[in-house]
């Protein structure tokens, strides 16, 4: 343990940088002879191409070349693909449609590439982007995807019906002879709203071919650039691995959406080599609202069997979920892997049975965001919960503690086996927090003034620390899940931690470096953190599910008891001291029970002089690991908001958020706060603000600042935050990740405060204004009704 | 093209670009200033935010030329060598930045916020404040902390100032 170890609330060391100008983004890098590309993109949901007239933009001036989906084929570059295979509830595959970079002869959703233009300065691509003539043949376009049968037909040949896959988890039977003796019903329709990413960083590209050594370099706002270089290797015909270097520098937030590797980088590379320059391509807002990939996007039936005395005892959902125009990278896993197996939520369930159709649409592809599956499915449950409470004249709270899992590890029957937490005591805190017992007095305060006030809740859990390699594998995953982590310890006692994960603002910098510093006793700012190059770093899978924390931290704690293993072993030896009596302390290597001592530093240059090593022992000090999960992790919450709505206008204000979170061991606590923060605002803005709007016919109505809401500064609250620290018995560090667990809980208990302030359980995120001051009045005609 | 004669960062730049060429081009293909970012393509993000004669501007919004004679400061000429300035130091300290890449703007409004309120700033005005700025990380909570925190270092170093 040192002052800046485990669980210590030190500033980041990555934070110098940013707030000084330095950070280097993708669009940062510029090299000698750059060209620029902008792409002509398609302004139709559905359309044939008949034909593509580039001379005109070829003369413009700077136009370097124009670049076409054939051209692309004809190199043998592409399709993208779906990396995670799954399987019908009839045995049969998904179906997976070709995913060209630029399809030459059909376009499915709007902002698809058509063409790429390469200029001397990115305003002279802009304006030759649009001499670029490119006919289409309009068809109509399906959006409203809950008819996904109807038509028309998105990839045809492949799914004639729209229909890429109808999944199941659970027994079918067994829940329905849990229903058939249930005392109590409910039953909901609920919709989970699309969104759009919205990372501020847009994407961007830059390629620089070497002809001479055949290599290519690729700077790319990615959250795995290894994933990167292996699909673009393995599938993509990019380049073979060892002559592709992919390097993600400063990352301007991801939130899932620069997991996949995209169209984009893939032209940005046959480009390069093409036109023997460096190629630059950094998308524009509008872009990155057409194109990056969407989130969420489900349609759902859901029904909960109770017993007499309130106990669940059967839980059946039916979702349809929008994929859009093509399968991304990790499409199929999000709303069935990651959703349906924790539909048990914090309760005990003993039968649960999900169907989940995944379905093409003409729209953007969709794929993880933040939290993937897991909001979804919190937000059925927990909606479920009040609901349900609601109709029983039960508190909410009584509800769930009646139901809440004591025992652990405790199995689902949907796949997860939960580690310990403690949902009661979530509860107990999240109540204590919020000032429970003052609530009627608030809420009478509130109508006093003709404000209707609302409590709501919501206690999720989640599965991450994504995961483990030989599980995911049985369930269709293309790759393993683990991290590995290689330390390098310089002469001097300053060291080096090489990580597969990413950082981008999730502030590895420091809190891995706390991981050392705890181990060895060095200051945190004798520790650096590489990442995000193929070159430097052996392989990695990335940032993404909560995974940072607890595998790639539990890898490089697994090296670190390599580094020592061999550091105590040499000291020992120089000491003349048995191994086992060496302690580590304050950066001193001790025999114990005596004042023999070497520092840390002396040790260090000791194993670089190699002038005196133990038998057999060879000389340097660099370890490297590489771990693989055993189980998943399962953070665990209790959220409770508080809102005060005008009933003249519908406007929501939220007055008070609590969130209480088992995160399993703290690093970082400043950090992990940052991460619960941001989460909130995103799971806020899901509830409230956002929401991705396609017309009839497949355009984009929201692909701008001006017409997607964006969360800001004054549609939000402070928050109160409080943590039960609940060590996770499944990795060495004991973490259970943070990163998502904002964007989980959030909409629900946003939702649900709503509906209790307006007397209604029929409302659809986001809960505009004009939603809820609807939902109003419906309650009141209901009333007058009466 | 035009030509565009700026005083930035307290260096004087002379450069002639195309007419319709914006201040954030010129600073960051032009001057190699990256620290200034685009976020938008509607001026509403904020993450190009510098100060042109003080005032804070979205450097989006400008053509280079329109500000021709300006003197403008961008993120990079915050700091005074390696002495931070107290609105850079606050958003370390409180944890105001997660990915960095709001943060350029958001500190230049930072400041900007600050030096328009005299009387003081409370988290209200903080929040109504920063409408023109965007974040996706930090859920602004840290933000907001840390703008708090620098309108009172700087109050204090003003009256300390003002003392001497
Ligand atoms: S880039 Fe200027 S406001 Fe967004
Ligand atoms: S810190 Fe990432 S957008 Fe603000």
């Amino acid at each position: 343990m040192s002052a800046q170890g485990i669980g210590a609330r030190v500033a980041r060391k990555e934070d110098k940088r940013f707030i000084t100008g330095a950070g280097q983004y993708t669009d940062d890098v510029y090299e000698r002879q750059m060209s620029a590309a902008v792409f002509v993109r398609s302004p139709h949901a559905h359309a044939k191409i008949t034909s593509v007239d580039t001379s005109a933009a070829l003369e413009m001036p700077g136009v370097i070349d124009v670049i076409l989906g054939q051209d692309i084929q004809d190199a043998g570059i592409g399709n993208l693909i779906c990396g995670w295979g799954i399987q019908s509830k009839d045995g049969t595959p998904m179906k997976m449609a070709p995913y060209n970079v630029m399809d030459p002869a059909v376009v499915r959703y709007v902002g698809q590439p058509v063409a790429m233009v390469i200029a001397e300065t990115r305003a002279e691509a802009v304006d030759a982007a649009e001499a670029v003539v490119v006919e289409y043949e309009e068809q109509p376009a399906l959006t409203d995807f809950g008819n996904y049968a109807a038509g028309p037909v998105v990839h045809p040949g492949t799914a004639d019906d729209n229909l890429i896959c109808d999944w199941q988890l659970g027994d079918e039977a067994a829940t329905d002879a849990a229903f058939a003796g249930a005392a109590h019903v409910v039953e909901m329709d609920i919709r989970n709203n699309r969104l759009i990413p919205n990372a501020m960083e847009p994407r961007s590209a830059v390629a620089h071919y070497n002809r001479a050594e055949d290599h290519t370099t690729l700077w790319t706002t990615s959250q795995n650039p290894h994933v990167a270089r292996l699909v673009m290797s393995a599938f993509y015909n990019v380049a073979p691995e060892h002559k592709l270097r992919v390097i993600a520098p400063d990352v301007g937030g991801g939130f899932g959406s620069k997991i996949y590797i995209y169209p984009e980088e893939i032209a940005a590379c046959y480009a390069a080599k093409r036109v023997g320059r460096p190629v630059k391509w950094t998308a524009d807002r509008t872009e990155a609202f057409m194109t990056d990939a969407h989130g969420r996007d489900h349609i759902t039936k859901a029904k909960m069997a109770f017993d007499a005395d309130h106990r669940i005892v059967g839980f059946k959902v039916d979702t349809i979920a929008n994929l859009g125009a093509y399968m991304s990278l990790f499409s199929s896993a999000t709303p069935t892997y990651l959703y349906a197996t924790l539909l048990s939520g914090q309760y005990n369930i003993a039968n649960i049975y999900a169907n989940v159709k995944l379905v093409y649409s003409h729209t953007t592809p969709v794929d993880a965001y933040r939290g993937a599956g897991r909001p979804e499915a919190t937000y059925v449950v927990e909606r479920m919960m009040e609901t349900a409470a609601r109709q029983f004249g039960l508190s909410p709270v009584e509800l769930r503690r009646k139901n809440f899992i004591k025992d652990f590890p405790h199995q689902t029957p949907v796949l997860m086996n939960y580690d310990p937490s403690d949902f009661h005591g979530l509860m107990d805190t999240a109540l204590k927090t919020i000032d429970f017992d003052g609530y009627p007095a608030r809420k009478a305060e509130s109508e006093r003034r003709g404000m209707l006030r609302g409590i709501g809740f919501s206690s999720y859990i989640e599965a991450c620390g994504i995961a483990p390699s030989q599980a995911v594998g049985s369930l269709g995953a293309g790759v393993g899940l683990w991290e590995s982590a290689e330390i390098r310890v310089n002469p001097v006692g300053t060291v080096e931690v090489l990580t597969g994960t990413h950082s981008h603002g999730q502030s590895h910098e420091t809190t891995f470096a706390q991981i050392v510093s705890d181990r060895f006793g060095v200051p945190i700012d004798n520790v650096s953190i590489l990442h995000g190059d193929t070159d430097k770093v052996q392989f990695g899978m990335g940032t993404y599910g909560s995974r940072s924390g607890p595998v790639g931290g539990s890898a490089i704690y697994k090296a670190l008891d390599k580094v020592e293993a061999k550091a105590k072993a040499l000291a020992a030896h120089l000491m003349e001291a048995d191994a086992g009596d060496i302690e580590i302390e304050n950066g001193e290597l001790k025999v114990a029970g005596t004042d023999k001592k070497l520092a840390w530093h002396e040790v260090c240059l000791a194993a670089y002089t190699a002038h005196n090593l133990p038998e057999g022992m060879e000389p340097g000090l660099k370890e490297t690991s590489f771990y693989d999960p055993s189980n998943f992790t399962f953070p665990a919450g209790t959220f409770i908001c508080e809102v005060e709505v005008d009933p003249g206008t519908g406007v929501t204000r939220i007055v008070n958020f609590v969130a209480v979170d088992d995160f399993g061991i703290i690093i970082n606590p400043m950090v992990v706060e940052g991460q619960v923060h941001g989460g909130l605002a995103q799971g806020i803005g899901q509830a409230l603000l956002e929401g991705c709007v396609y017309d009839d016919e497949g355009q984009l109505l929201t692909a701008s600042y001006m017409d997607y809401a964006m969360p800001r500064a004054d549609d939000l609250p402070s928050f109160g935050l409080d943590h039960l620290e609940i060590r996770n018995p499944s990795n060495p560090l004991g973490v259970k990740g943070c990163g998502e667990a904002g964007a989980i809980g959030a909409p629900p208990a946003v939702i649900n405060a709503i509906t209790d302030a307006i007397g209604t359980n029929a409302l659809e995120m986001p809960a505009t204004p004009e939603r809820v001051w609807r939902a109003i009045q419906s309650t009141q005609t209901a009333m007058a009704a009466e | 093209m035009a030509d565009v004669k700026l005083t930035v960062n307290g260096r004087k730049i002379a450069k002639t670009v195309p007419d319709r060429t914006l201040l954030v081009t010129l600073l960051r293909d032009e001057i190699g200033l990256t620290g200034t970012h685009v976020g938008c393509d509607t001026s509403q993000c904020g993450a190009c935010t510098v100060h042109i004669d003080g005032n804070a501007v979205k450097s989006c919004t400008v053509l280079a030329a329109q500000v021709s004679g300006a003197e403008v400061v961008t993120i990079e000429g915050l700091a005074k060598g390696d002495t931070l300035h107290p609105m850079q130091e606050a958003f370390r300290t409180h944890h105001g930045l997660q990915c960095g890449f709001c943060t350029p703007g958001m500190i230049m409004m930072g400041v900007d916020i600050v030096n328009r309120h005299p009387e003081g700033l409370d988290e209200e005005t903080i929040r109504k404040e920063l409408e023109g700025n965007i974040c996706r990380c930090t859920g602004y909570h840290n933000i907001v902390k840390a703008i708090g925190a620098a309108a009172e270092e700087m109050s204090s170093g003003t009256t300390q100032m003002a003392a001497e």
